[in-house]
């Protein structure tokens, strides 16, 4: 597989919600780059027949009644946020 | 002599006899935390009004059953604890004072009135190897204040072995529990993935974190564990199955154990010294009856690969919740929503966190899932397969936690692949899923501390300490104390 390209780094920044300078783009590339191509050993191996494992444990899908219970309020729920209002999360306008 | 070389049910008995208060026991805490975490640094919280509260309300009503009665506990920074503030290390949560509820695993200790006396500093959401990734402050070795004390839960481990506190709480994803108590000196588990709940701690990759605890002794730890373990219906992935007594399976006693020792263990990469010592520990093992032979783990080499491209994609997942809008700081320079996120979370993450979420969000993305993140999970098969193989013939598999002693501050900070490969050794536990301890098996000719790592088989914690006990029992490296401002 070839090298990550800076394009590439800057455009999974932008995936990531990451805004990053010029510097910080040659950074990641070069260490993406090593680290990607160190990750390339697994490629010696034939995995055609492995299935993939997600989690250890043997998962099984876990239901409940669906009841309401006491947990936070509404005032708890806000009070760590930076920025609120009339019990609302306020953010910046999303359309300009 | 400090009270905190006594094993915690020694304590319970002192307190009952009346011989100490609970009183004591947090004036032991806070006096110690006063004369060293100015060099060791272990702390970013103290909740000490708190904790001295709590302490004179405890002699006030003695409670002879709860097992962790005012013993002085201290928290890794990633488990949420109500009302006291929780960092993870990352200035994103500098703010972060009021957090709503408690970890289960913070519950239960409570349940057994622990005394709560602060949060632990570590590697910024439990990425790193040497606790030098916190964004508040690196903290030290006990044993030599010239080196890290490994990572990420460094300050979990350092506060023990300066005797801050009795046992502290750790989380381990890839060695951040056993690695660091390795380089303190200290016992530190790593249970079964699914043994203890993870609610409430904060999620870095949440098919492989385990909540742990970092203790002095063997004894403790097995107490310790006994407590926060258990399936808990808030989290769905903590495991239906009953826990057994640990402290009841510390008979002293291997007699005819058979264990396994990878070779891949004790080969190229492992220092000499730290070779030597395992070797000698597994001298020991065989004096104590128990027979040992060599074994091949042969997918080890392709665990730090697989690692770094399954942890680092669940951490890009993990961590988008940190938006700036419900919790954590936001960025002043945002004029949209959109830079508003990517503002927040620039001037929020420091560098190895992006990267990890760089390089999950690559391995996850369109035309390289296959590739890297599906290839890495398979791999993670063929390890898990190897485990279960050895382990299915075997009692226990033994090696080295890591490969070298505690290196210095600032040696390995610039190059990512030399500072991952320190968890070569503890990383194939995790995507194995299985519980593995790091227990001190000596000192390098530097003197710092080397430690031994005891794998056993899924929720078989009970021979894991069983086998570490005895040893412990035979030997007197977890008697030894670092030389840090007096006598502790």
């Amino acid at each position: 597989m070839a090298d990550i390209s800076k394009e590439q780094v800057k455009h999974v920044a932008g995936l990531a919600r990451l805004a990053i300078t010029e510097e910080e783009a040659d950074m990641f590339t070069k260490h993406l780059s090593s680290i990607t191509e160190y990750a390339e050993q697994l490629n010696e191996l034939d995995t055609e027949e492995v299935e993939p494992t997600t989690h250890v444990l043997d998962l099984k899908n876990v239901l409940r009644e669906d009841e309401p219970q006491e947990w936070i309020t509404k005032d708890e729920a806000m009070k760590n946020a930076p920025d609120k209002q009339d019990g609302y999360f306020r953010v910046p306008s999303i359309l300009e | 002599m400090s009270l905190f070389e006594h094993s915690i049910k020694q304590l319970e008995e002192m307190l009952h006899r009346k011989e100490i208060s609970a009183e004591d026991l947090v004036n032991a805490s806070f006096d110690r935390i006063r004369e060293v975490d100015g060099q060791v640094q272990a702390f970013l919280t103290l909740d000490e009004e708190q904790a001295r509260n709590q302490a004179k309300q405890l002699d006030a009503s003695p409670d002879e059953d709860a097992r962790l009665f005012a013993v002085p506990a201290g928290i890794k920074d990633n488990i949420v604890t109500k009302g006291l503030r929780t960092t993870c290390g990352s200035q994103f949560l500098k703010n972060f004072d009021d957090p709503l509820y408690n970890a289960t695993a913070v519950e239960k200790l409570n349940a057994e009135k622990m005394i709560s006396v602060g949060k632990l500093n570590m590697d910024e959401f439990a990425m790193g190897s040497s606790t030098e990734n916190s964004s508040y402050q690196p903290t030290r070795n006990p044993w030599n204040t010239d080196y890290v004390p490994g990572g990420s839960s460094g300050g979990s481990a350092a506060a023990v072995a300066a005797g801050e506190v009795l046992f502290s709480l750790g989380s381990d994803t890839g060695g951040s529990i056993r690695q660091p108590a390795s380089f303190c000196g200290v016992v530190g588990m790593k249970p079964t993935y699914g043994r203890v709940s993870r609610f409430g701690l904060v999620a870095f990759a949440s098919s492989l974190d385990q909540i742990g605890p970092v203790t002095r002794n063997v004894e403790d730890n097995a107490r310790v564990l006994e407590v926060i373990a258990g399936h808990d219906k808030m989290d769905s992935t903590s495991a239906d199955v009953e826990v057994p007594s640990y402290t009841d399976a510390l008979t002293g006693d291997v007699k005819g154990l058979k264990i396994a020792v990878p070779k891949e263990y004790l080969a190229e990469g492992v220092e000499p010294d730290v070779k030597e010592a395992v070797l000698s520990a597994l001298n020991t093992y065989k004096e104590l009856g128990a027979e040992w032979e060599e074994v091949s783990l042969p997918h080890s080499k392709y665990a730090v690969s697989a690692y770094y491209l399954l942890a680092s994609s669940e951490a890009s997942a993990n961590l988008a919740r940190f938006d700036g809008v419900r919790y954590g700081v936001r960025s002043d320079n945002a004029e949209n929503m959109m830079d508003m996120y990517t503002y927040s979370r620039s001037e929020g993450f420091g560098d190895e966190v992006k990267r990890r979420i760089m390089l999950g969000t690559f391995a996850l993305s369109t035309g390289y899932y296959d590739a890297y993140y599906k290839k890495a999970q398979k791999v993670r098969t063929l390890i898990k397969n190897d485990f279960e193989a050895i382990l299915n013939d075997y009692d226990v598999i033994i090696g080295p936690t890591a490969p070298t002693p505690a290196f210095k501050i600032g040696e390995n900070v610039d190059d990512p692949l030399t500072m991952y490969a320190n968890d070569i050794l503890t990383i194939p536990v995790n995507l194995a899923g299985v519980p593995g301890i790091s227990v001190p098996c000596g000192f390098s000719e530097a003197g710092l501390p080397i430690g031994m790592q005891i794998i056993g088989k899924a929720f078989d914690e009970r021979m894991v300490y069983r086998t570490a006990h005895a040893y412990e029992q035979a030997t007197d490296h977890h008697k030894q104390r670092p030389q840090l401002g007096g006598a502790n």
